[in-house]
């Protein structure tokens, strides 16, 4: 998936996460974290982030995330919005439940 | 295998805002009989997109224990519906609840998308349950064609408020929505499925509330929409059988129970032959309480 423009998802509530990703040509995915559970999950939620772009396909992105104590799904799902509106996509991949 | 059972208890429906995470998270904890993410009004258009994301990974990853899981897609004439289903079937939802249907081709278009998703997924066919809500005048008066569109069906349920504004009326003490009540409950039972009743708006008038319950469950509806979980245990309140008409519904039981031991074809309880309804109203007031007990395990 290629990345055009900056985009954002999710919001500032509790249980939820603010993410913000740009394009970038290289250096990989960085990420900036903020998190109210820094010190017990900063690990954890940085890996969901990587993951679901590595997913996606995203090989090159700056990312900000603002924490508010998202579970998995929540930050995978705010992190796959920001990226599919950075690429300007609706071409979205379902899977099944296994 | 289905995702779904049509024979289920269905007092309750809790509605929870598609792009919420904190109440996705906290739902399983409430004691509601199904639990139905909302895609449509809830989520402003800008949204949708988020919403269905998060609806599409909490359905995948969260374990909701044994509640139904009910997702309200957007209807299909808006171009959102499709990708909704597109989303949410893969994620394993067990029934769709497909709004302001006005007619049974409503629920066949949807049923064909459905279909078409769960094949391209390898998913039975079939195993996608579906219901809908009727929202207009149009709709309550198609009632019966709808109940009856679709094997998939679970039950139908009254969208009160775009009804109400159909009708030119707003909601008031429950007689304005008398005809379509009437319509989609013998529509439902007709078909052998579900009724199931509108929401309740105002959260902080408990006796209005219950006054609504009461009256939706002596018409014959099977549970009502809630919008907060402060409703739920009322509503339940509600359908629990009292004392007295448990006692009776066990008595007929055993005399039914004597009879068969005897040889005899008739059974009387107290000098009144007991005929086929009366033994089926008994055995439905046991299995609501029966069930009703094993699900409000630990409920306030």
């Amino acid at each position: 998936m290629k990345l055009k423009v900056p985009s954002t998802a999710g919001t500032m509530e509790s249980n939820d996460v603010l993410v913000s990703i740009k394009p970038a040509k290289s250096g990989g995915i960085q990420i900036a974290l903020q998190s109210n559970v820094m010190q017990q999950y900063g690990r954890r939620i940085r890996e969901v982030i990587t993951e679901t772009l590595e997913e996606l396909g995203v090989e090159n992105a700056e990312v900000e995330a603002t924490d508010k104590g998202a579970l998995d799904c929540t930050i995978r799902a705010r992190v796959a919005a920001a990226a599919y509106r950075a690429a300007e996509s609706s071409d979205y991949h379902w899977e099944a439940k296994k | 295998m289905k995702r779904y059972t049509k024979d289920r208890l269905r007092r309750s429906m809790m509605f929870v805002p598609g792009n919420n995470p904190g109440m996705i998270r906290d739902v399983h904890i409430y004691p509601a009989d199904s639990i139905m993410f909302d895609l449509e009004d809830s989520v402003a258009y800008t949204e949708k997109d988020t919403a269905r994301l998060l609806v599409y990974n909490a359905l995948k990853t969260l374990n909701f224990g044994n509640k139904e899981i009910v997702v309200r897609i957007n209807d299909l004439s808006s171009g959102l519906g499709v990708m909704d289903l597109e989303a949410i079937v893969p994620a394993g939802v067990h029934v769709v609840r497909l709004p302001k249907t006005d007619s049974a081709q409503d629920v066949i278009d949807c049923e064909k998308e459905i279909a078409r998703i769960e094949r391209k997924h390898g998913i039975e066919v079939g195993s996608t349950g579906m219901m809908a809500a009727i929202e207009s005048a149009n709709g309550v008066l198609n009632a019966r064609e709808i109940a009856h569109a679709s094997d998939r069906l679970i039950g139908i349920a009254l969208g009160a408020e775009d009804y109400v504004t159909d009708l030119k009326t707003t909601r008031a003490d429950g007689i304005e929505l008398l005809f379509a009540r009437s319509m989609i409950l013998n529509a439902a039972r007709s078909a052998g499925i579900a009724a199931l009743d509108t929401v309740y708006s105002d959260v902080n008038n408990e006796e209005g509330f219950i006054a609504e319950a009461t009256l939706i469950k002596k018409l014959g509806f099977d549970g009502k929409s809630v919008i907060n979980p402060r409703q739920i245990a009322p509503l339940h309140k509600v359908f629990m059988p009292s004392e007295k008409d448990l006692n009776k519904a066990y008595a007929i039981m055993e005399a039914i129970e004597d009879a068969k031991k005897r040889g005899s074809g008739v059974a009387s309880l107290k000098g009144k032959m007991i005929d086929k309804p009366v033994v089926l109203r008994a055995q439905r007031l046991i299995a609501l309480h029966e069930a009703g007990l094993r699900m409000d395990d630990g409920e306030d």
